[in-house]
């Protein structure tokens, strides 16, 4: 039998195109791998050992392999996406796992303003590319790193790094 | 300190023993592989002023100059985890290699389970368990701080735990490029039960002021328990790590003794470039196999580190 909604209790595989889609609004593996590459042209091929799940309503997690669907458990993978919104919004983690592969939308800032940005601070500085969702890097160890996910709007960086993540460095 | 006094017939050189116990531990992180080399590890340090020193037995576990190792950027991106020295070495004995199916049965805070994700290369899968709802939050946190992707997260008992849940025939209609992993049995599983935590006295110096003889007879029925259901549900040839942080034989060589009777087993040698002591035979009148000579003890004052214990089986038919 075939579940046709969502079930915050449990993960179950993203389709992979629309066609194979039997949930209503639930992203697609197709959709998923082309925002990463057209927000920040991360190849699509960085992502074909892993599989896409949903739990909860627009709650992507991302698995490097794959087991049974649907699947009752505490986590799987790692927390990835949120599609719940009009604006997709990467995770603080997933970006600094795979945003080295990112060559669009990535601004890098100074030791202070990452000292700032994982603090969780929002701060004004100078962007001319897209608003909206950025991959923040800083350089470390000869090399620039990704801090997480920035949000930029009106002239401002903000923050989104999550309370427990933050650190006064 | 009068607790560890039961030990005294089996720690040579017990006076340094019990000064090492009573010694803070030095701080030591582990490098997380998934995110960073050792080389990029050492350099982000080398960029903040702080001092680090190798280990010969670990390229992955280093002696940090500071007490906060957490306030670095390297922690902040994932590429350090704090965790201390034999704290490590389970993971190490296991040697999970890429793409096999691992079951780490007590698993949170996490340390050795994104440890035997980052020996895996984050390939195949790690089945985390624990039994504690409030300490899972922990482990999920530590497993997306330090980028891990291949390790999949349970909340039961381990002495019951069921591999139905990945051995299902049911299907989505969407099939990706990968092979689906699905498994009933482990290739290898760590066992690091809860115990008496007399070995970390160093971190927790109040570790053994509510010390019991009744709470380490009760914790090692646990271990008895979530050992051997750990044997049942790895694959014939298998390995299976068992390890402690205590000294008490009843959580250990008493441990192995039972599951070496009650299961398909048998202990094995294993290496490890750290000064440690065979499994004893005999303690307060109880004598065990033989065999549990093949676990080593690791003492507080013979690598200046917390004590521990570690067994390595592997599975028969």
């Amino acid at each position: 039998m075939t579940e046709k909604s969502n079930d915050g209790q449990r993960f179950d595989r993203l389709p992979a195109t629309a066609d194979d889609r039997e949930v209503e609004g639930r992203a697609t593996r197709k959709e998923v791998v082309e925002w990463w590459d057209q927000r920040f042209e991360i190849p699509p091929e960085t992502f074909e050992e892993y599989t896409f799940w949903e739990k909860g309503k627009g709650k992507i997690w991302i698995l490097h392999g794959d087991i049974a669907s649907p699947l009752r458990i505490e986590a799987l993978g790692m927390k990835f996406l949120r599609t719940r919104q009009e604006h997709w919004k990467p995770t603080t983690n997933a970006v600094q796992r795979f945003g080295r592969e990112a060559t669009k939308n990535v601004i890098e800032l100074t030791r202070e303003q990452a000292r700032r940005f994982v603090r969780g601070e929002d701060q004004e500085l100078d962007w001319d590319g897209d608003w909206g969702y950025l991959v923040a890097t800083h350089e470390l160890a000869d090399a620039p790193e990704p801090l997480g996910v920035g949000l930029f709007v009106h002239g401002e960086l903000k923050s989104p790094v999550p309370k427990g993540r933050q650190r006064d460095l | 300190m009068e607790t560890l006094e039961r030990y005294e017939p089996l720690v040579e050189d017990f006076d340094a023993f019990l000064d090492a116990c009573q010694r803070p531990l030095p701080s030591v992180v582990r490098v997380n592989t998934i995110k960073a080399t050792p080389e990029q590890a050492t350099a982000a340090l080398d960029e903040e002023g702080v001092e680090w020193t190798g280990r010969e037995w670990s390229d992955t576990v280093l002696e940090v100059d500071t007490d906060g190792p957490g306030s670095t950027w390297a922690s902040y991106h994932g590429w350090i985890h704090g965790q201390e020295e034999v704290s490590a070495i389970p993971a190490e004995v296991l040697a999970p290699e890429s793409g096999e199916v691992v079951w780490d049965a007590c698993a949170a805070p996490g340390s050795k389970t994104t440890q035997l994700a980052a020996l895996m290369d984050d390939e195949g899968l790690v089945v985390a368990n624990d039994n504690n709802l409030g300490r899972l939050s922990a482990l999920r946190f530590n497993t997306e701080r330090l980028g891990v992707t291949n390790t999949l997260v349970t909340n039961t008992d381990s002495r019951n735990f069921s591999l139905k849940p990945f051995n299902t025939d049911e299907r989505s209609s969407s099939s990706p490029a990968t092979q689906s992993q699905n498994f009933d049995a482990f290739d290898k599983a760590l066992v690091d039960v809860p115990c008496s935590c007399e070995g970390t006295i160093r971190k927790n110096p109040t570790t053994l002021d509510e010390w019991t003889m009744d709470h380490v007879r009760s914790v090692a029925g646990v271990q008895k328990g979530i050992l051997t259901r750990a044997i049942q549900a790895t694959k014939e040839g298998g390995t299976v790590v068992y390890s402690t942080c205590t000294f008490a034989p009843e959580e250990n060589e008493a441990v192995l003794d039972y599951a070496l009777e009650a299961e398909d087993c048998r202990l094995v040698e294993f290496d490890i470039d750290l000064d440690s002591r065979p499994g004893v035979t005999e303690f307060e009148g109880e004598r065990y196999d033989e065999s549990v000579r093949k676990a080593k003890r690791f003492y507080p004052h013979h690598n200046d580190t917390g004590g521990f214990f570690c067994a390595k089986l592997e599975v028969e038919g």
